[in-house]
């Protein structure tokens, strides 16, 4: 049984100043931002700085130049995107389509659909959101019901999405809508959509407030909403296939483990001035398992450069990243105490304030804890 | 792995699978020295993975011992098969020749003056087999005969030999070598960390094949998701436990690995604590027994979670030099590294 591997993966020399250019502009941009606003990482959205990311040639950055890429190497993206989460840069508007929807165009969409679309994505100016779960349709999503049925040109969707993170900001939603039903076999008969969330009567995008009060993720309705036939992503019925392998780019990012990390930076600014052995033992555990889940992400980015499958690999890594993002305010508030805050206080005890109100998300977001597990569980043919 | 690592680990792995039967580790651990299993390692030059080949070793990497000492833990080689590897790399380091025979490693409190060694070394990896224990007195490697010991007799948890080693005078050589702020305890602490990876892998798979066998209600106990997610638990510990060790390793090719040792024996620990829980879990009141081998692995890693450094020590040091450096460091320090 060798269920999954992970070798070691060391990023190329040449990296190297590459990450110096990211610093240097994370410093110059990110000054004047308060830790609990960085805290938000990926979660964070701003849309000059979208913009900015796309002219310094950093989103879209493996992808060919004749879809606004750069053909860089993988590499040179995870340095990237591990410097802009350890910053907690702001980068959520262009997140999705960077790391999800522009690498799915590129696999499944049409000639058409690419040179229309990943060169707006690219420049940090066009911004997706993922239509896929419903109030019915969580972790199983194979139960999509949401139905696309074929009409002149075209196909009329009817249902709703939910949960679906950036929708009001999207220009595009990828839908998975239902296009023919077997009561036998749920998971044929999904399909892929390219929307435009900016055009398309019909839709009705609805906030929804998170525990803390934000409104981050939205509830989406489609009434007799048209798709144009050309906006069809794939083949039809191929939907399930094509998902699954979407997944494995969702799960596989350094922003699986380091999204409670500016809290770690704050907790060591604390105990610079405490000092002793109790927060150190602690500090130096997060740290160990900082650095393993660190190489651990690296070998799945190594995998994804030799164009393998790391699919049960990221979820491991998005496992274990997620315990230990979530961990991290359970362990600052054993070690210091200080009440989480919203609005006033210091630097950690607002960043404690918003991360122990959002870490319940970080096991449910792009695949729940116990769905991973079941992926690893078949992995090591159990199922 | 390159192609000459598959065949090192396939060569390993195979003869260690082959020789350390249930019946040689229950032997060992009823206090049994198995000799002619140690000549074999010998004859394969697997403690010496790490020797130069002009003094007969095969000149591998860390990387090349961190197999040889993933199947030592794996297997639960009842011998100081990675203490030898340790003992002959730093023996290399320093330029001393290795000598044959069963060699250890020595943490302790040593003076060495005019070539005589005296001091005592507590916990002593098969103190009483070993010919020669290899001990660093400041900044020396130094090689000591073990014939004229006193050796007080003790074992760990998991019965392998840990005496107390008492030197007065010993006739012994030695040389000088740059090597990190407590360097035995460090390297010692990398040689368990890749024994535990090896160890926890055989949990991981000795635990889904039980979970497989294994019927209750009428179905493998494998197919419960309750049971399920326990194991995903236990494998994914096992890897994080497994590239920990080698990163570590690796490190230590290129030089200083102390902080990557530390990290690699801290996971091991945390990984170890939580995936014996598991196993045993899993297994049921038979894994408790002495009779089913699962306690070959669950007893060496609760030894050697705490063997040259618990995890907790390490932690200490580690967080130390974090917290000292500042907060802002620590990102460029970690993607430095």
């Amino acid at each position: 049984m060798q269920a999954f591997r992970f070798d070691l993966c060391e990023l190329p020399g040449e990296t190297k100043g590459l990450r110096d250019d990211v610093r240097a502009f994370l410093e110059k941009e990110l000054a004047n931002v308060p830790a609990v606003t960085r805290a938000q990482t990926w979660s964070g959205s701003d849309l000059e700085f979208s913009r900015k990311m796309g002219a310094k040639g950093w989103i879209a950055m493996t992808w060919p130049k004749k879809y606004g890429g750069h053909e860089r190497s993988a590499f040179d993206r995870y340095v990237v995107l591990e410097e802009m989460l350890a910053a907690g840069a702001p980068v959520g508007a262009h997140w999705i389509g960077d790391r999800q929807s522009g690498p799915l165009l590129m696999r499944f969409g049409t000639e058409e659909q690419r040179r229309k679309i990943l060169p707006r994505v690219a420049k940090g100016e066009c911004y997706f959101c993922i239509g896929m779960s419903e109030p019915d349709s969580g972790s199983d999503l194979a139960a999509t019901r949401t139905r696309a049925e074929k009409v002149e040109g075209g196909y009329k969707v009817n249902g709703t999405k939910l949960w679906t993170s950036g929708a009001h900001t999207a220009h595009y939603m990828i839908g998975l809508f239902r296009t023919h039903l077997d009561p036998q076999n749920k998971h044929a008969g999904l399909t892929q959509f390219l929307v435009d969330m900016k055009t398309t009567e019909g839709i009705t995008v609805r906030p929804i407030k998170d525990l803390a009060g934000k409104s981050h993720f939205n509830e989406v309705v489609f009434q007799d909403a048209f798709v144009p036939d050309d906006m069809m992503v794939g083949t039809e019925g191929g939907g399930w296939n094509q998902v699954t392998a979407e997944l494995a780019f969702e799960r596989s990012g350094p922003e699986r483990y380091l999204s409670s990390f500016i809290l770690m930076v704050e907790m060591i600014r604390e105990l610079e001035k405490r000092g002793g052995a109790e927060g150190a033992r602690e500090i130096g555990r997060l740290v160990a398992h900082l650095v393993t889940l660190r190489q651990m992400s690296l070998s799945v980015a190594g995998m994804l450069d030799k164009g393998e499958n790391p699919a049960l690999e990221a979820s491991v890594v998005k496992d274990l990243g997620a315990i230990f993002e979530q961990d991290m305010p359970v362990r600052a508030h054993e070690l210091l105490g200080l009440e989480p805050t919203v609005g006033a206080g210091s630097d950690y005890e607002q960043v404690l304030g918003y991360l122990t109100q959002t870490t319940p998300s970080f096991s449910l977001r792009g695949g729940t804890r116990e769905i991973l597990r079941g992926i690893i569980a078949r992995g090591l043919g159990l199922r | 792995m390159n192609e000459l690592q598959k065949i090192l680990a396939d060569s390993v792995n195979g003869l260690l699978a082959e020789r350390v039967t249930k019946d040689l580790i229950q032997k060992a651990e009823d206090g049994a020295w198995p000799q002619a299993l140690w000549n074999e390692l010998e004859a394969n030059g697997l403690p010496r993975v790490l020797a130069p080949e002009a003094q007969g070793g095969a000149g591998g990497t860390w990387a090349d011992a961190a197999i040889v000492l993933k199947a030592a833990g794996r297997h639960v080689a009842p011998l100081p098969l990675a203490e030898a590897v340790l003992a002959h790399w730093l023996l290399a380091q320093a330029g001393l020749a290795a000598p044959d025979g069963v060699l250890t490693v020595m943490e302790g409190d040593f003076a060495l003056a005019g070539g005589k060694l005296s001091g005592t070394a507590p916990r002593v990896p098969w103190g009483r087999n070993a010919a020669h224990g290899v001990a660093l007195v400041g900044a020396e490697v130094v090689l000591a005969p073990l014939a004229g010991a006193a050796i007080a007799q003790d074992i760990n948890v998991a019965r392998e030999p840990r005496d107390a080693v008492t030197l007065k005078d010993a006739a012994v050589q030695s040389a000088s070598v740059t090597l990190p702020k407590n360097a035995l305890r460090l390297y010692g602490a990398l040689i368990r960390a890749c024994q535990m990876a090896g160890a926890l892998d055989y949990l991981a798979e000795q635990t889904v094949a039980y979970a497989n066998e294994r019927t209750q209600f009428g179905k493998p106990i494998g197919k419960f998701q309750a049971i399920q997610q326990q194991l995903a638990v236990l494998a994914t510990q096992a890897a994080a436990a497994g590239i920990a060790a080698d990163h570590a390793c690796a490190s230590l090719n290129k030089g200083d690995a102390a902080f990557e040792i530390a990290v690699a024996k801290i996971r091991a620990d945390d990984a170890s604590s939580i995936a014996t829980s598991i196993a045993h879990q899993v297994h049921g009141a038979i894994g408790f027994t002495y009779e089913h081998g699962l306690h070959f692995a669950t007893r060496r890693l609760w030894s050697w979670r705490a063997e040259f450094g618990a995890g907790a020590e390490w932690a200490e040091s580690l967080g130390r030099e974090t917290i000292s450096r500042g907060a802002d460091a620590l990102w460029p320090y970690v993607t430095a590294r």
